[in-house]
């Protein structure tokens, strides 16, 4: 068996900017993976997949050459490819099914999908979409609430079935988490531009700077004619930990340290008006895949140490393997079994460190994880100028709030029936992080398809 | 989002009616929007100063400071904003009282002539005091004294009122009346002062926070502020809060974070200018 090709990446040295890391494949790498597919008789990749992308097809068609093929059976499943190949974690799905994954090489799946759906967007430009045949009878309307992973997929699944789809989205700029918390050098805006145009081109209207709960409320929505509300407003207030400190200037959630950087293009100051202050030390604390998307921006943006600030060791860990060595490869400090007690200010409420303790590991906790405890007297102070807190996030505020008749779960999140994800409020579906809390990308869309599905059948139109 | 009228009420400070029909159909007292005049503008908390369901507008008051603000200020009308998203913030209960005094302090009146109305409207008596710098600084007199039974002013050089702060001309309406609420909307300190001489005579007080905001509707944190002892978010939870709950302290030490940064921004956009 030939080994895996590995994803060319931009040079350590060469990683100062926001310029994509990940390179891609050349058709001759691409080729030579597609070929390390067994086509086994019963795939266990395609059942790995959230949205169901028939893998070895794909993969099959690219070593016949014939890359619009395996473009055209990626899209029959999973309308943002572009996207999904550079963030999804393949490891844990597709991936980690494949056969080949026992002996440590699976077939790099993400890998090629990237390279399909960046063949397409540079060769085809915008033309391999499906017309379906539409179920909904004419005027049929569906409303969308929240234009990232899972609001983009219920809406482009919606709009292929002939429903009229409208989607809402707060932010001035469609995408949610993919426009505001995923980086440039990770995931290029304009790649996310273009799925998105993709899904606008399938006839779904997006109406930016409407906010569901303030500017229109769900029963507006059914006034207005819209038989059936899909709710995919993603995750809400960041989670802080409770330090003390934790209010003094220089303390940022990832979000709104995120959401300057990719959203308002603070990384552009002062060409773009949004500022952004990183000092030279950074301590971020959580070891996710968010908390890794803030430690290398802040090297991107200056900083000239950057920590994690972990209290479980590197196994624990829940940010991906590929993640993970980026942010190693571009120096950053891993603090880990080190807990942070206390932001430390000056008198100006600067920051000017992170007390920390650190830990070690005990028995297993609810969580099947070994419990972080204290080593006694181990307590010293981090010298930062900054502390990202990286922690999570509760599901947003302003729906739930503005509809109290909406059932919710003991954490606060949207509760739906199990199979349909229907709310209890009739014709109110909902899906994603407000209803699972802090998921993956793909994970989303995969509960928003299943989600279109349901509308479909509640509004009588499916096939 | 047009710009219908425009209006320059004193230096740097600009009124705007701007036709958002949708914003102004759910619009209360208390609610604020986020603007952005252009692509590389900053997203801009601005109250709603006044609001029209009928007509479909909704007025917004920019003091320009910074770059995107002193931008905004140079819109004109038949421009328009590139976005408009509200209302948002939770609104301010209007309820009847009996007597509030209203002070105002530089550019608060703005957030506080839509409250001050509707407290008017629900039989409550208005006392407007109000300061500022100086007397071409004292915007929006004629719209608050048209619902206040009582009005007095106060300026820091003396050209029009009292000569000092407004939290004077508070104390003395305090001493001589029976009040059932105070709200301050103005500079920091300011609002710190007027809370704290309400409490003196064991009045109530309530407040109303601008502070750093990104995205304005519960996700960035940006805005937290600490009310009695607990992280609140501005964009959420207020703008209005309990003023003897508040953390002022932490406030003003936050509020300044980026101010060398603005001033760098507006450095450049004045090289722009020169050419």
């Amino acid at each position: 068996m030939a080994p895996r090709q590995e994803m060319n990446k931009l040079p350590k040295g060469a990683r100062t900017g926001f310029d994509e890391v990940a390179l891609g494949y050349t058709w001759e790498q691409a080729r030579a993976e597609a070929e390390r597919c067994l086509q086994c008789r019963s795939p266990q990749c395609s059942k790995g997949c959230p949205v169901g992308v028939d893998i070895p097809a794909f993969l099959q068609a690219i070593v016949h050459g014939n890359i619009g093929r395996a473009y055209q059976i990626l899209q029959d499943q999973n309308r943002l490819p572009a996207i999904c190949g550079r963030v999804c974690p393949q490891e844990t799905q597709c991936e980690g099914r494949c056969i080949l994954a026992k002996k440590g090489e699976p077939v790099a799946v993400g890998a090629l999908e990237r390279y399909c759906a960046d063949w397409a967007r540079q060769h085809y430009n915008g033309t391999l979409n499906r017309a379906d045949s539409g179920q909904a009878k004419a005027g049929q309307k569906a409303a969308v609430v929240g234009s990232g992973p899972a609001g983009l997929t219920a809406a482009a699944d919606l709009a292929v079935a002939g429903l009229e789809v409208t989607l809402f989205e707060a932010l001035h700029a469609a995408g949610g988490v993919l426009r505001y918390g995923i980086p440039e050098f990770r995931l290029p805006k304009d790649i996310v531009d273009y799925e998105i145009g993709q899904i606008r081109d399938l006839g779904v209207s997006i109406q930016p700077n409407y906010l569901i709960g303030k500017t229109l409320d769900i029963p507006d929505l059914f006034s207005q004619g819209y038989g059936a509300v899909f709710i995919g407003a993603g995750a809400g207030l960041p989670n802080f930990l409770g330090l003390e400190g934790e209010n003094l200037n220089g303390v940022y959630s990832a979000n709104e340290f995120l959401t300057r950087v990719n959203l308002m293009k603070a990384f552009r100051f002062p060409e773009y008006d949004t500022p952004i202050r990183v000092g030279k030390r950074v301590a971020v604390i959580g070891a996710g895949n968010v908390a890794m998307d803030a430690a290398r921006t802040a090297v991107r943006l200056g900083a000239s140490e950057v920590s994690i600030v972990y209290r479980r060791s590197r196994a624990e860990m829940p940010a991906r393997l590929e993640e993970i060595v980026n942010a190693e490869e571009e120096g950053i400090r891993f603090q880990l079994l080190t807990n942070p007690l206390e932001v430390l200010g000056d008198e100006n409420y600067q920051v000017q460190g992170l007390r920390c303790q650190r830990m070690q590991l005990g028995e297993p906790d609810g969580s099947g994880r070994r419990r972080p405890q204290p080593i006694p007297d181990s307590a010293f102070v981090l010298e930062v100028d900054t502390v990202v807190v990286a922690v999570g996030q509760g599901p947003n505020p302003i729906l739930i709030r503005s509809n109290p008749n909406l059932q919710l779960d003991a954490r606060g999140y949207i509760e739906v029936d199990p199979d349909t994800l229907m709310t209890n409020i009739p014709g109110v579906f909902a899906a994603g992080d407000i209803v699972t809390g802090a998921a993956t990308v793909i994970a989303a869309m995969g509960e928003g398809r299943r989600a279109a599905r349901s509308i479909l059948e509640y509004l009588d139109c499916s096939s | 989002m047009n710009i219908l009228r425009k209006e320059v009420l004193a230096q740097d400070i600009v009124r705007f009616a701007v036709a958002a029909p949708q914003v102004a159909a759910k619009a209360e007292p208390g609610h604020f929007v986020i603007v952005r005049h252009k692509e590389m503008g900053e997203r801009i908390p601005l109250t709603i100063a006044d609001f029209d369901a009928e007509a479909g507008t909704i007025t917004l008051v920019c003091h320009g400071i910074g770059r995107s603000t002193r931008e905004i200020n140079e819109l004109n009308e038949a421009d328009a904003f590139l976005d408009v998203l509200g209302p948002l913030g939770e609104p301010y209960p209007v309820r009847h009282e009996g007597t509030v005094v209203c002070v105002s302090g530089g550019l608060g009146v703005a957030p506080m002539y839509p409250k001050a109305k509707a407290l008017a409207a629900k039989g409550n008596k208005i006392i407007h005091l109000q300061g500022a710098q100086r007397k071409e600084l004292l915007i929006m007199t004629q719209e608050m004294e048209a619902i206040s039974e009582q009005s007095a002013y106060s300026t820091d050089d003396g050209s029009l009122g009292r000569r000092g702060f407004v939290t004077d001309l508070l104390r003395e309406v305090l001493a001589g009346e029976d009040v059932d609420e105070v709200i301050a909307i103005g500079p920091l300190p300011m609002m710190a002062a007027a809370v704290d001489v309400a409490a003196e005579h064991g009045v109530s007080s309530v407040v109303s926070l601008n502070t750093l905001m990104v995205d304005g509707t519960g996700m960035c944190g940006g805005c937290r502020v600490t009310v009695d002892g607990q992280t609140k978010f501005c964009c959420v939870d207020g703008p209005a809060f309990d003023g003897s709950a508040v953390d002022f302290k932490e406030i003003l030490k936050r509020q300044p974070f980026y101010r060398d940064m603005e001033r760098k921004s507006l450095h450049r956009c004045r090289l722009e200018e020169v050419g």
